[in-house]
């Protein structure tokens, strides 16, 4: 680094700039397809150049699902092993869920850095941007689901559901948390730091992840509280992707997961769209 | 759009015609009726302190910020109506580099190239080209968070030029860096609009205005409080600039009386508390006025007299310093 700048300095400016600066031509604007495409590939670089992310997203999900099914396994289900069967499940929901976020604080980077000033004064579909950023957050949440199953099986999980069960288990997952991510880019384009992101998402998230039947079995709340955790989407999600797992999945619980989906999506995607279009 | 026409007709010749342009943040006039008619093939300057309103007329022209009144036409297209038409052909640099600083040089041009409408290909070639155009070839596949704060201008300014604009705008594109890059930056300004671009430049610095801008408009509280060129900047505030100094301060206020009388000028009190600036449109006055003093027991240690600076221009034109102000208010964004 260093001795590059130095070699620099000795020269004396003048690069060999001619007429090449100008372009030789002005290409046909890109097809959407073609402008999704660069995003995807910005953020898969990203993840290349930036891996501590991946890391960060992961690490704190492990140390919960070896603190949980330790400490909490025989009191709350008899037994670790017996608990780590119901737990998982819920944890890998809970995972993905939480890093979710990390769409809006990049969104919100690019904002501060001013990147984001850069691509709205392109002639491009806009809406790419955010979707090829969130394609490529798919892959990120593939590869933590992937994380905390492998964790899992070699701790003693046994999806009764087997490998189709856990596949249709992480499609639903998938699909949820593209649909959650819209919440944090419309975040990301309201709030102002990164850190008042973190604490906004945090609020929202550890009520919704704690107040759920990620750990515990609703049964034994109070009938106020479990009015809460029926209709929160984190139950619903748990629950479906719980019954992929261990083969007892319904077509309800399923389609439960869709419509929070859906209605999570036609709600914070255009308002995120609104939001992009207009920043000041 | 026909109102819009009515209010004001679309030229050829112009790559910015704007008309009562405003923005208003809160109570403030961030921008506050902002004229302007730049020709197209030419550097235009916005001089003028922190939070003139420089940042929010650009964010206007460049279509990010939607002017609370006014009409404009960039390029011939009409502002707000026909901003797909204005993004295809304008490009900006802002303040702060916008590149991604995670990814390295090569990467950021090669993403610029294929959201311009290049194929993988092609974007990869013209990356390359103008890593090599502005001697960024050896740093190509570092990571541009690494690199020296004048790499990092030059690579932001190649981004916006994947695709060669028809007009440029450029957000104080020098603050922060070293003379050695900042000649590099303006070589370059020089070298695009060689080649047919229009640049509106916004800068603090009156030396960059004065060597870069082939007209200047001064702002100043969101208003332009002059335009013209450098040299008719200069003309209107007067052919040259008396400046004494003074042996003794307790003086100054007496000795700027004395001059304002006797010479009929107006006189500028700076920093320097022994030290009176005045303004002299015929040479010939100089002795007169130096002669003046020393009748009246007025003791000096030196003066100088010259063609005021961009500075003076400032000075005589808003009554403080350019500089004074700068560090005193906020941009405005």
């Amino acid at each position: 680094m260093t001795d590059y700048i130095e070699q620099d300095a000795s020269r004396t400016v003048e690069f060999p700039m001619s007429e090449t600066i100008a372009s030789s031509k002005r290409p046909a604007r890109p097809t959407v397809l073609a402008t999704i495409g660069a995003f995807a590939t910005r953020a898969l670089l990203r993840i290349k150049h930036v891996p501590e992310q991946m890391f960060d997203v992961t690490l704190f999900p492990v140390i919960f699902l070896l603190m949980f099914t330790y400490l909490f396994g025989g009191a709350i289900a008899g037994s670790t092993a017996e608990y780590l069967q119901f737990l998982l499940p819920g944890i890998l929901v809970m995972t993905v869920s939480q890093i979710t976020m990390y769409t809006g604080i990049d969104l919100n980077n690019d904002i501060r850095k001013g990147i984001f000033d850069r691509f709205r004064t392109l002639p491009i579909w806009l809406p790419a941007a955010l979707i090829g950023a969130l394609l490529v957050d798919v892959i990120r949440y593939s590869i933590a689901s992937i994380i905390m199953i492998g964790l899992g099986l070699l701790l003693g999980f046994r999806p009764e559901g087997g490998f189709i069960g856990v596949m249709g288990a992480l499609v639903l997952i998938l699909i949820f948390s593209f649909s959650l991510s819209w919440i944090w880019t419309a975040l990301g384009l309201i709030v102002r730091s990164e850190k008042s992101l973190m604490m906004l998402s945090f609020l929202v998230m550890m009520p919704l992840t704690f107040i759920s039947n990620v750990f515990v079995d609703p049964s034994t709340l109070p009938s106020w509280l479990q009015g809460f955790v029926s209709i929160n989407p984190i139950s619903i999600l748990a629950t479906a992707v719980r019954g992929f797992m261990h083969g007892t999945v319904t077509a309800e619980q399923i389609i439960w997961v869709l419509v929070v989906s859906v209605i999570l999506t036609a709600i914070f995607a255009p308002f995120t769209m609104y939001l992009y279009r207009n920043k000041e | 759009m026909l109102e819009s026409a009515k209010q004001l007709p679309r030229s050829d010749f112009l790559a910015i015609e704007a008309k009562g342009l405003v923005k208003i943040y809160g109570k403030q006039r961030a921008v506050d009726g902002v004229d302007l008619a730049i020709p197209k093939g030419m550097v235009y300057g916005f001089l003028g302190p922190n939070g003139a309103g420089k940042t929010t007329t650009i964010r206007m022209l460049a279509t990010l910020l939607k002017p609370d009144a006014g009409v404009a036409h960039v390029l011939g297209h009409d502002l707000g109506k026909e901003n797909d038409e204005i993004r295809s052909r304008i490009s900006l640099t802002g303040q702060y580099a916008s590149i991604d600083e995670d990814l390295t040089g090569m990467e950021n041009l090669t993403m610029m190239a294929k959201l311009m409408g290049y194929s993988r290909r092609e974007a990869k070639m013209r990356a390359s080209e103008l890593l090599k155009a502005f001697g960024l070839e050896e740093a190509a596949k570092r990571q541009v968070k690494k690199y020296s704060g004048g790499m990092r201008r030059r690579i932001d300014i190649a981004a916006s030029i994947v695709v060669t604009p028809d007009l440029l705008f450029l957000d104080e594109p020098t603050s922060g860096l070293d003379p050695r890059s900042r000649n590099q930056v303006w070589d370059i300004v020089r070298m695009l609009v060689g080649s047919g671009t229009t640049v509106l430049l916004t800068t603090q610095y009156l030396e960059e205005a004065d060597q870069l801008a082939d007209r200047i408009a001064v702002i100043n509280k969101g208003k332009i409080i002059a335009e013209g060129t450098s040299s008719e900047l200069k003309a209107a505030v007067g052919s040259g600039t008396l400046n004494i100094q003074l042996v003794r301060p307790e003086d100054r206020v007496r000795a700027g009386n004395l001059l304002q009388q006797k010479i009929l000028t107006t006189v500028h009190h700076s920093g320097d508390s022994a030290s009176v600036t005045a303004q002299i449109n015929d040479p010939a006055l100089v002795a007169e006025a130096i002669s003046e003093l020393a009748r009246e027991g007025i003791a000096i240690s030196d003066f100088s007299f010259g063609r005021p600076s961009l500075d003076e221009v400032f000075l005589s034109l808003t009554g403080h310093s350019a500089e004074g102000e700068a560090d005193a208010e906020e941009e405005t964004l």
